[in-house]
C-alpha cells in the first residue's frame, strides 16, 4: 500500500523506501529485507515514543486515521444512522444512530471529516454546523428515553463558522449540547479520537468519562488560530501547540481528561483495525463501570467531576 | 505621525504636543462621529446622544443598575496560577499584573448584591476590559460563585456578559469553563431561581456557547455584537464582506436568539418588571416600603 509519510517520519521513510527497493530487485526475501524491516520498526517506535505537540497534532490531523465511519463499521452491530435535527435540516458533519457494541445497546454520534474530496466536502470537514449539535441533543434525549448509554467519538477543527451557521444560533446550539450532556440520565461515554477543536468538540464531549486516544489533540482554539492571534503568525503554530498543552499526556495530568488509549505502534493511522478494537476495548470497560451508577450519582458523579477540573491544581 | 512632527527635533517635539486638554476630556462618538463631552457620560449613562452604548466596567455597570448605586461585591475564590506556565511574546503573569493593574481587578469577573426597584438580586459583570472579559478559570470560578450565592441566599442572578472569548493562556482548562459554568446554570435552573443573561458588547466565542445562550431571558444592549465565530473569521472562511448589522443585538433579536434590545436607560425597569413577574413579587409596594 502505498503510504504518505509526515514529515517527522522521514527516517522511517528512507528506510521504507529501502526495502521496497530490495523486494522490488530480489523478491520478498532478499537479502537484508528482515534486518531492514527491524529496523524500520523500532525507528517508528523510538520516533513515536518522543513526539511532540505539533507532531501529535499532524497524526491527530492524519487522512487514514480512524473516523467516525471506521469505528461504527469495526465495534457496532445492528447500526441504524438517524439524522435530522427536526427543526430545520441533518447535518452531515456530524453523525450519529442506534446500535450495539457488544451486545449492549448505544446511542452512538461523533463528528466525520470525510476522507477524500468528494466525503470532506459532503461532512463539511467535520465540521458541524447547529444542526449537528440539536441532532446531538435529539439523540441524547432518545438515549435518556429509553435508558441506553451514549457514545460520542469527537473529532472536528471546530465547529463551522460560517454565515448560516450564525444565523442559525450556532452558539445557543453548542450551548444546548453542552447542558444536555451533563444532565443525561444515562451513562455517557466520549472519545477524543483525532483532533478536539473548541467548543465544538466539547459540545459532545461533557461525559462521564472522557477518554483520549494516545495521540489525539483536544484544544481551546487551534494552534494555527492562537499562533495567528497571539503571534500574529499562522506559522508560529509549533510553538502554539506546545504552549498550549494539547496533548492527551498533558491533559491528563492537568486533570482534564480521565483516560488515555494506547495506539498501534506508529500511530493509529498505521493499524487501523487494531486501533478501532483498541478504543472498543476502553469503551466496553468504561460503560461496564459507569452501568451500575444509578442516574443521579452518575450526574453528581459527572458535574463534581468537571467542577473540580482547575480546582484539582491548586 | 504627520511630515510636521517628523521634522520637528525631540525637544521642540515637545512643546507642541503638551495638550492643555486631558486626553479623555471629549470623546468622539464612533456611531456619529460628533465631540461628546467625557464629563456629560456618567449623567447618560454612558451613552451618546446619538445612541451608542459605550463599553462600560463592572463599578459603572452596578452602579446604574442597583437602586441608589448601593451593593454590596462578594468575593470570587483563587485559582490555580498559571497551570500551563504560558508564555507567548510575554509571560501569562505578566499580562495579568497588568490587567491587574489596569482594572484594579483580580480578573474579568465582578458579583454585586444589591436591590433593583427593591428586588435583591446578584449581579455578575463581565469586564471587558480585563484581557478581554476572556473566560479563564477566575471568570469561571466568578460565575459559579455567584450562581451559588444565588442558589444559598435564594436570589436571581443576572449576568453582563461581555467577553472575546476564552482565554487561550489557559489552554484547555479556559475551554472546562463552557461545562464547568453551564453546570452552575443548571443548580439555578434546579433551586427555581430566575437567570437573566444581558448580553452586551461584544459577547463572543465559548462564552456564547455556554453560560450567555442559557438564560431563561435574553436581553441585549444596542448595537452589541454578540456571535459564536466572529464576523472576520467568517469572513476569511466564505470569503465574502458580511452585511451591515450581521452579529448585532437586533440581528440576534431577528433571528429568534434574544428577546428584547433594551437600551442601557431602560434596563432597570426592565429588569424590574421581568424580575417581579416571575418571583411574583410586587415591586412597587416594595419601593414603598422602602
Amino acid at each position: 500500500m502505498a503510504r504518505t509519510y509526515l514529515d517527522f517520519e522521514r527516517p522511517v521513510a528512507e528506510l521504507d523506501n529501502k526495502i521496497e527497493a530490495l523486494i522490488a530487485e530480489g523478491g520478498a526475501a532478499a537479502k537484508g529485507v528482515e534486518e531492514l524491516r527491524e529496523t524500520s520498526k523500532t525507528k517508528l517506535k523510538t520516533l513515536y515514543a518522543k513526539i511532540g505537540p505539533w507532531e501529535k497534532t499532524q497524526v491527530a490531523r492524519h487522512p487514514a486515521r480512524p473516523h467516525f465511519k471506521e469505528y461504527i463499521s469495526g465495534l457496532i452491530t445492528d447500526y441504524t444512522p438517524l439524522s435530522g435535527d427536526r427543526k430545520f435540516g441533518d447535518d452531515h458533519a456530524l453523525l450519529g444512530g442506534l446500535g450495539k457494541i457488544r451486545g449492549r445497546s448505544v446511542v452512538v454520534m461523533g463528528h466525520e471529516k470525510g476522507t477524500d474530496t468528494e466525503t470532506r466536502l459532503k461532512h463539511n470537514f467535520g465540521m458541524a454546523q447547529p444542526e449537528g449539535y440539536r441532532k446531538a441533543v435529539r439523540l441524547m434525549e432518545l438515549a435518556e428515553r429509553f435508558n441506553i448509554p451514549i457514545i460520542s467519538f469527537v473529532d472536528t477543527a471546530g465547529a463551522f463558522p460560517g454565515r448560516g451557521a450564525e444565523e442559525r444560533g450556532q452558539a445557543e446550539a453548542i450551548a444546548r449540547s453542552i447542558d444536555k450532556g451533563l444532565s443525561v440520565k444515562v451513562p455517557f461515554v466520549s472519545v477524543i479520537a483525532g483532533e478536539g477543536g473548541s467548543g465544538g468538540a466539547v459540545a459532545i464531549a461533557t461525559a462521564d468519562a472522557v477518554m483520549m486516544l494516545e495521540h489525539s489533540i483536544y484544544s481551546v482554539i487551534s494552534p494555527e488560530g492562537c499562533a495567528s492571534i497571539l503571534w500574529r503568525d499562522g506559522a508560529r503554530a509549533k510553538d502554539a501547540a506546545t504552549a498550549m498543552k494539547i496533548t492527551a499526556q498533558d491533559l491528563k495530568k492537568l486533570g482534564v481528561i480521565d483516560k488515555i488509549i494506547k495506539e498501534p505502534v506508529g500511530g493509529a493511522h498505521r493499524a487501523q483495525a487494531e486501533a478501532v478494537k483498541l478504543v472498543g476495548a476502553a469503551i466496553v470497560k468504561s460503560l461496564a463501570e459507569l452501568e451500575l451508577m444509578d442516574s443521579k450519582t452518575l450526574i453528581k458523579r459527572r458535574r463534581d467531576k468537571f467542577l473540580d477540573i482547575g480546582r484539582s491544581l491548586l | 505621525m504627520n511630515w510636521l512632527t517628523k521634522l520637528t527635533p525631540p525637544g521642540v517635539k515637545d512643546i507642541f504636543s503638551k495638550k492643555d486638554t486631558p486626553d479623555n476630556l471629549w470623546m468622539k462618538c464612533p456611531k456619529s462621529n460628533e465631540m461628546v463631552f467625557s464629563a456629560d457620560l456618567p449623567g447618560l449613562l454612558h451613552v451618546t446622544p446619538a445612541g451608542h452604548h459605550l463599553r462600560i466596567g463592572p463599578k459603572m455597570r452596578m452602579d446604574y443598575t442597583f437602586d441608589k448605586s448601593e451593593y454590596k461585591n462578594v468575593d470570587i475564590p483563587a485559582v490555580a496560577k498559571d497551570p500551563l506556565k504560558f508564555k507567548d511574546d510575554q509571560k501569562y503573569t505578566d499580562r495579568l499584573k497588568k490587567a491587574r493593574a489596569k482594572t484594579g481587578d483580580q480578573d474579568a469577573m465582578n458579583i454585586g448584591v444589591g436591590k433593583i426597584h427593591g428586588i435583591e438580586t446578584v449581579i455578575l459583570v463581565q469586564n471587558f476590559s480585563f484581557m478581554g472579559g476572556s473566560l479563564g478559570m477566575a471568570a469561571g470560578e466568578g460565575f459559579i460563585q455567584a450562581a451559588e450565592y444565588a442558589v444559598a441566599n435564594k436570589l436571581p442572578l443576572i449576568v453582563f456578559t461581555a467577553a472575546g472569548g476564552a482565554r487561550m493562556q489557559e489552554g484547555a482548562l479556559s475551554l472546562m469553563q463552557m461545562p464547568r459554568t453551564t453546570i452552575a446554570v443548571q443548580e439555578l435552573r434546579e433551586a427555581g431561581l430566575p437567570y437573566i443573561v444581558v448580553l452586551c458588547d461584544p459577547t463572543t466565542g465559548g462564552v456564547t456557547a455556554s453560560y450567555a445562550m442559557l438564560g431563561d431571558i435574553h436581553l441585549a444592549e444596542p448595537g452589541a455584537l454578540i456571535c459564536f465565530a466572529g464576523p472576520r473569521v467568517i469572513e476569511e472562511t466564505i470569503r465574502e464582506k458580511l452585511p451591515e448589522g450581521f452579529q448585532r443585538a437586533e440581528f440576534l433579536e431577528e433571528k429568534g436568539m434574544i428577546d428584547r434590545v433594551v437600551a442601557r436607560k431602560d434596563m432597570r425597569q426592565t429588569l424590574a418588571q421581568i424580575l417581579s413577574v416571575l418571583l411574583k413579587t410586587d415591586y412597587e409596594k416594595l419601593l414603598e416600603d422602602a
